[in-house]
């Protein structure tokens, strides 16, 4: 889960790095009454989980109150990247003399979290690294020892940042262990005139696996970036993402659904989303992601494309069966069964009968069915 | 022989006696695994009869160890539990663990992988369905009956996509099929099992499937470049998935430009590696490289 810059810039102010005065808003005329408990001259900066920001005219200096409600009113309601502004942060300006990089990244290849420190910040960090790969140093931590002050001037040095920033760097670390992180990346870091390190703006990741011991995350959910579906899927416990395509695609497994999303896309037919049923799915599962994905108005379509390993396919079949005892069946559905109890799988969706189910013996043959009633859906729809 | 886990491979079973664990020790005894003992310290000294067999429970993994020899051990550890488990497993020196569970922090993993990695404890996983060979051992929650023994090895981030692959490839057989997981930080990679494989005289050609996210396929391209001598068929999951979204497995996303199913597929093809576009097409591929090869039946 990726945090707001706010709320990175709330986790990095507990933890003790120094930051500049902020606030943080959703409408035009908060801004102005924040720009005048901040001094006046204030930076005001949309508030997306996207990069890129400034590039998009998300972030202005404005000089006094009455321009940051201009500019709040220009921000708010903006589109960066698809992502759409609710809130914007007035932030107080920071006298800089210096910009730097400080992050923390997991390095999955060797399985440890890297320092990556660079005297060089306030651009992309990849774009810094492409041109002049000796600015960035990269420091793998011991996860057993953590950040010593020894660590923390070995990663300064190797950075080329000043010896007083060792307190940020492992103040950083502890924000990285202490909450689940898997990213904590501040940039710019910066030296201010009056020799101040300050985190000008940040960025931190939380590890979805960790939430059972990081209970106040559910505080941090924000359902207004969601896509409605989505958040239903999370609501029902299903591994649901919202795609732009009409064929709508349940299956079993992380990875066979992605490969079947994919063999959707060969047949010239696009995905409208991927919804896992897990291992071992039960028939009630199997119902609630169908009723998911059948009330999706994108989808013209659906294919149910299982293996059994674990997941028995006459349970996946009582759920099919189970989901259209409640919901009309407008969309034809494919689906393929394989594996665990598949005879009785297919014998159950056999009785049922329904002109719009429609069986097919392999995955390649029931995305390309499902395409191409996809397909003549929508010519259906365009003809009427 | 097999790769990390053959016929005289003697495994317990830390978590055995919660209900996935009983579920998947039964299964694991019905595919021929010599299943010695469970591992639960509240439950030491009770013995529990699974289908005729009466399975030992032990207080600890070092004690299951001595009084059995046991040499791998699965773990169906909850989330909360898995690093403590991982972690008394490699105090005890056993040679290999294959960690199931689902959702483990990262921050666990990390710490667990590189402590078992300085005790040798090879670690498989976690979030993954284990590893078979079939016809002699099974080793957490791949279904047994798919297929037979043969002489292709399969190394997977996903489970059921290694389940498609020995079904499509039923009728040939496998030496050893591993799966790997698809969390961010695993232990036993593409590469090592690709060593292994290479190094293994009852395999033939190995079969690789990867997904998007992280840089491991590619690294394992550049592998196959340099050491494999055996022909290698590869398949990547993933062209369709939008950027900056986990994709069901918490390892699967591609982040900015890096970790597309596209750049996998192009370092691997760079290798040498035939890359199918579907599962069927890649068994297809396997088909027409085994006969190709001398002096093999298939």
């Amino acid at each position: 889960m990726d945090l707001y810059e706010h709320q990175a810039r709330e986790l990095l102010r507990e933890n003790g790095v120094l930051v500049p005065r902020a606030e943080v808003v959703d409408s035009a005329g908060a801004a102005r009454a924040a720009a005048e408990r901040l001094g006046g001259r204030v930076v005001i900066k949309a508030q997306v989980k996207t990069g890129g920001r400034g590039k998009a005219g998300g972030v202005k200096l404005a000089e006094d109150p009455a321009a940051a409600e201009l500019t709040a009113r220009r921000i708010l309601g903006m589109d960066i990247k698809g992502h759409t502004v609710h809130r914007v942060m007035v932030a107080e300006p920071a006298e800089v003399v210096r910009e730097m990089y400080l992050g923390f990244t997991l390095d999955r290849a060797a399985g440890r979290f890297l320092a990556i420190a660079s005297a060089e910040g306030g651009m992309e960090i990849e774009e810094v690294a492409a041109r002049r790969p000796e600015a960035v140093a990269r420091i793998a931590v011991d996860p057993a020892e953590g950040v010593t002050e020894a660590k923390a001037a070995e990663i300064a040095v190797a950075g080329g940042l000043p010896r007083e920033t060792t307190g940020t760097i492992r103040r950083l670390w502890t924000v990285l262990t202490a909450h689940d992180a898997l990213l904590v990346e501040v940039n710019p870091l910066v030296v201010t005139r009056d020799g101040a390190i300050v985190a000008l703006d940040g960025k931190v990741t939380l590890d979805d696996n960790a939430r059972f011991r990081q209970p106040s995350w559910d505080d941090d959910a924000d359902d207004r970036a969601r896509d409605p579906l989505e958040a239903r899927a999370a609501a029902a416990g299903l591994g649901y993402v919202k795609l732009d395509g009409q064929v709508g695609v349940i299956g079993n497994g992380a990875g066979l659904v992605m490969s079947t999303l994919d063999v959707v896309a060969g047949r010239g037919a696009r995905p409208a989303d991927f919804l896992d049923i897990g291992g071992g799915a039960s028939a009630q599962v199997m119902a609630d992601g169908l009723s998911l994905v059948l009330d999706d108005p994108d989808v013209r379509s659906v294919l149910v494309n299982v293996f059994g390993g674990i997941t028995a396919c006459d349970a996946v079949a009582d759920g099919i069966v189970r989901a259209l005892d409640t919901v009309t069946l407008t969309k034809p559905l494919v689906v393929r069964l394989d594996g665990n109890n598949a005879a009785r799988g297919r014998a159950i969706l056999g009785q049922l009968a329904h002109p719009l189910v429609h069986q097919a013996d392999t995955m390649d043959g029931a995305a390309a069915r499902a395409a191409e009633l996809a397909a003549s859906a929508a010519s259906d729809t365009s003809a009427a | 022989m097999a790769i990390f886990l053959t016929k005289d491979s003697k495994v317990i079973v830390q978590g055995m006696t919660g209900a996935e664990g009983m579920k998947h020790t039964r299964r694991m005894l019905a595919a021929g695994t010599d299943v010695v003992g469970g591992v639960n310290p509240r439950k030491a000294g009770t013995r529990v009869d699974i289908d005729g067999r009466t399975v030992p429970v032990f207080g600890s993994v070092r004690e299951a160890m001595d009084t059995t020899g046991a040499d791998v051990s699965v773990l169906f550890v909850p989330p909360p539990h898995a690093k403590a488990a991982v972690t008394e497993a490699a105090d005890a020196r056993i040679p290999l663990a294959v960690v199931i569970t689902e959702g483990i922090p990262v921050h666990d993993a990390v710490a667990f992988q590189a402590y078992a990695r300085a005790r040798a404890t090879r670690v498989i996983g976690p979030n993954c369905p284990g590893l078979i060979s079939p016809g002699q051992s099974n080793a957490g929650i791949i279904p047994a009956d798919i297929t037979k023994p043969g002489r292709i090895g399969l190394v997977s981030k996903s489970g059921t996509l290694t389940y498609q692959l020995m079904y499509e490839l039923r009728d040939i057989g496998f030496s050893t099929c591993v799966g790997i997981g698809g969390d961010p930080v695993i232990g036993t990679t593409h590469i090592d099992a690709l060593a292994a494989f290479e190094a293994d005289p009852d395999t033939d050609l190995i079969v690789m499937i990867g997904e998007i996210g992280g840089d491991a396929e590619e690294r394992a391209a550049r592998y196959v470049a340099d050491r494999v001598t055996k022909p290698v068929v590869g398949y990547i999951a993933g062209f369709t998935a939008p950027e900056g979204k986990t994709m069901g497995h918490a390892g699967a996303i591609v982040s900015g430009s890096s970790g597309t199913a596209a750049a996998k597929k192009a370092a691997l093809e760079a290798a040498g590696v035939s890359v199918g576009a579907t599962p069927t097409e890649t068994a297809g591929l396997v088909l027409t490289l085994l006969a190709e090869t001398p002096g093999n039946p298939a």
